[in-house]
């Protein structure tokens, strides 16, 4: 008996909180209970019951480039990742590894921290130069499902992308959020760009951020809402070809940087290496 | 008249007593040691040119080919407003002079403009151009805190400019305002129109990767010597901007601190003059704010430069080609850069206040100073029939040995080229050390005309293709009557 009026105590207090929040165009979901975070407050290699590393060009993944003909190879050096004062640092850098011209880093939590619905936030501090492009992300865990009889696992764009932040090194004063997903994918995704009026990313850290519920995923920067999308605007944007895949999996956290490719273009002899994205913490709401 | 003047002098009386009241209110204000502040204001031209003197715009010299003439403003063209600034960029050979330059300044004691980070501005122009100069922090009395933007692109459609402060916390009291230079040298001399409008200064915010640079960024190492100063050059701040382009301004040294590693060898002042005063090493660096500069100059210090003797004979008797005792002739180049077979390198150095020749990978080389060998560079040869000597101070920067020699050439350029030489021998030189000599022209056997003299060649091969002294310092070089 009383654990029913704790729970519907709490439901009127969720209601109320709607209410507050609620405006004309967008619905705010807030989410304050820390579920999952990693503040990078030990020294040396990223967690590894938090983390793991995605590691090469992309070769041995099928997609050479990473699928963006992109030109860093991943390793999992401290050259390229680690964690130290406090913060998680990848740097990319100019040099010639296994073939490759760029060196760079990739952590995800695929199969060791995978969620449904929440709040995911990360205060970054950004590279800048042409060429440069880091990334807090998330990719939806495949399903099995059965393809002409035969069990095989979903591929991307199936899965769903949710990209929290997005950052060409060239705009340091802009980041973009973008939902992929089946027929609206790669340059046909849902973005939105943010721009700070009077300030950069790569100064400072700011706090990049979802709030991703049922039916909703809301994107801000700092303490600005700027961005919310639902299954009503991908129909409109895709005239109904768009499927919404982000209510039936959870999704893998995963934080990289980028060297050149089809989005950002190719360094240019005035980008300067090596630069670092710096990671204060990544947090996880409900 | 004499109600008037009764009138004014009470109210000069007044006037007095309030200005008394005012000042014994700005004593008891004082103790509260409240620094100075001087106006903020941004603008510098909108549609008027915003608390600048009442001359608006200041050319500079135009003895020295500035046209006054150039400058004007257009109500018929604003990128806001009504009206914009025109400049008509002259032809070369414009007779009111074939370049615009000047200044804007601010008719008061000067602006308080750090709480900005760029002077901006929108400028266009009748054709693709290059904007030569621009900046603020120069005024006709200094240029402590100049800052100035090099060859910006002109396009036929208004665009902002961005001009980054180096350091705003660096201007609690600026009276430079704006300041330009341009021509026609980027459309091949012809003339063409600029428009600039809504000059301001403005906190962008968008700025950032603040990179300051001393030496053009270069770790540079090298010799110093006593009392010989040196002046640091190529200063300037690169900023990335909102578009993610890097602009890279000079900056004058005040906008520096520099920092000596020794100040018991060399000690650096505002300015960025390095004085060498005593003998070890040195490092010298420096930062704006917070941000350490790229480049620094290293210095080993043995002891003294060893100048060659100064030279006693009057003016009126020489012709001098170089040194710094004599007003030298034109001379086209102080090194030949004959092709294809010249490998020798070098030429005027600077030591300190003074200059000297150094030669390296020496095999020949000569000092042109005639009409005919480059023709673009031509300057009048020297008519030596009334002068006897050739004199030359050489300083050797190597072991000598046996058989090495120099030898000179001297070439007149008359009717018929005549070529008269004479030979240096190792026995005459000294190493590390100032050798003098004062040979007689008779001496230049084969020179049997001297009224064009305008070819000096040093060739230290012996048979072709065979150098011997590799590196020289050469000083005083002039023709005398004895």
């Amino acid at each position: 008996m009383k654990k029913v009026k704790y729970k519907l105590i709490l439901g009127l207090l969720t209601l109320s909180f709607f209410s507050c929040d609620l405006d004309e165009t967008q619905e705010v979901v807030t989410k304050n209970n820390l579920v999952w975070s990693d503040e990078f407050d030990q020294d040396g290699a990223p967690n590894p019951e938090n983390w793991k590393f995605d590691i090469g060009d992309g070769t041995e993944q099928g997609i050479p480039g990473w699928g963006n003909n992109e030109l860093q190879f991943y390793t999992d050096r401290p050259e390229n990742a680690k964690v130290e004062n406090g913060v998680l640092v990848i740097t990319a850098r100019q040099e010639t590894f296994q073939g490759n011209n760029y060196t760079s880093a990739r952590l995800t939590t695929q199969g060791l921290f995978e969620k449904e619905y929440g709040r995911f936030e990360a205060r970054i501090k950004l590279p800048f130069g042409k060429g440069y492009w880091p990334a807090f992300w998330l990719l939806g865990v495949p399903k099995t499902i059965n393809v002409d009889g035969e069990q095989v696992l979903e591929e991307w764009p199936a899965v769903g992308e949710i990209d929290i932040m997005e950052y060409l090194g060239d705009e340091p004063t802009t980041v973009f959020g973008t939902l992929h997903g089946p027929n609206f994918s790669g340059a046909e995704s849902i973005s939105k760009d943010f721009s700070l009026e009077n300030d950069r990313f790569d100064e400072d850290f700011h706090v990049f951020g979802i709030e991703w519920s049922p039916n909703r995923v809301n994107y801000y920067v700092d303490d600005v809402l700027y961005h919310s999308l639902t299954p009503e605007d991908v129909d409109e944007e895709t005239d109904g070809e768009g499927e919404w895949v982000f209510n039936d999996r959870p999704f893998y956290i995963i934080l990289n940087v980028a060297i050149g490719g089809n989005l950002p273009g190719n360094p240019t002899p005035e980008t300067e290496f090596p630069q670092r994205m710096i990671v204060d913490y990544v947090r996880v709401y409900e | 008249m004499i109600h008037k003047l009764t009138n004014s002098i009470r109210w000069i009386g007044l006037a007095g007593l309030f200005a008394m009241v005012a000042i014994s209110c700005e004593r008891e204000v004082s103790d509260d040691a409240v620094l100075a502040t001087f106006p903020n204001t941004a603008e510098v031209y909108t549609d008027n040119p915003v608390g600048l003197t009442d001359q608006f715009f200041e050319s500079f010299n135009p003895a020295e080919g500035y046209n006054p003439e150039a400058f004007d403003t257009d109500d018929t063209e604003a990128y806001l407003g009504s009206s914009s600034i025109r400049l008509d960029i002259p032809a070369p050979n414009d007779p009111d002079g074939g370049f615009v330059g000047g200044v804007f300044s601010d008719r008061g004691e000067g602006r308080d403009l750090s709480g900005y980070d760029a002077l901006t501005f929108w400028i266009k122009a009748s054709r693709t151009a290059v904007f030569d100069e621009v900046g603020f922090g120069t005024t006709f009395t200094g240029e402590r805190f100049a800052t100035k933007r090099f060859g910006v692109p002109l396009s036929t459609q208004w665009r902002k400019i961005i001009i980054p402060i180096p350091d705003p916390s660096k201007l609690t009291q600026e009276s430079g305002l704006f300041s330009f230079i341009t021509g026609s040298e980027s459309t091949g001399g012809v003339g063409f129109t600029i428009w600039i409008d809504e000059i301001k200064f403005e906190s962008l915010g968008t700025l950032g990767q603040y990179r300051p640079a001393i030496l053009d960024g270069d770790d540079i190492t090298q010799e110093g010597f006593l009392e010989v100063p040196f002046q640091l050059s190529g200063l300037t701040q690169t900023v990335n901007s909102e578009s993610g382009e890097d602009i890279t301004v000079l900056a004058s040294p005040s906008y520096f601190n520099f920092e000596t590693s020794n100040s018991e060898v060399a000690t650096i002042n505002e300015t960025g003059l390095v004085s060498v005063v005593g003998i070890g090493e040195v490092e010298i660096t420096a930062s704006i704010g917070n941000d350490v500069a790229a480049g620094s100059l290293t210095l080993n210090v043995d002891g003294g430069f060893n100048f060659a003797p100064g030279p006693t004979r009057p003016a009126e008797d020489v012709v001098s080609l170089f040194s710094d005792a004599y007003d030298d002739i034109p001379v086209s180049r102080y090194n030949s850069f004959f092709e294809p077979f010249q490998t020798t390198l070098g030429g005027v150095v600077q030591v300190g206040p003074e200059s000297i020749i150094r030669y390296t990978d020496l095999n020949f080389v000569g000092i042109v100073f005639n009409d005919v060998t480059f023709p673009a560079e031509a300057v009048q040869p020297v008519n030596a029939t009334g002068l006897t000597h050739l004199h030359l101070d050489i300083n050797v920067q190597e072991e000598l040995q046996p058989g090495d020699q120099i030898k000179l050439e001297l070439t007149n350029y008359g009717a018929t080229e005549t070529v008269g030489s004479f030979t240096i021998t190792t026995d005459d030189l000294v190493s590390d050390d100032w050798a003098s000599f004062d040979i007689p022209l008779s001496d230049f056997s084969g020179l049997t005309d001297r009224n064009r003299i305008g070819l000096l060649l040093f060739n230290s091969e012996v048979g072709a293709n065979n150098p011997t002294i590799s590196t020289i310092f050469l000083d005083n070089i002039y023709f005398y009557t004895e």
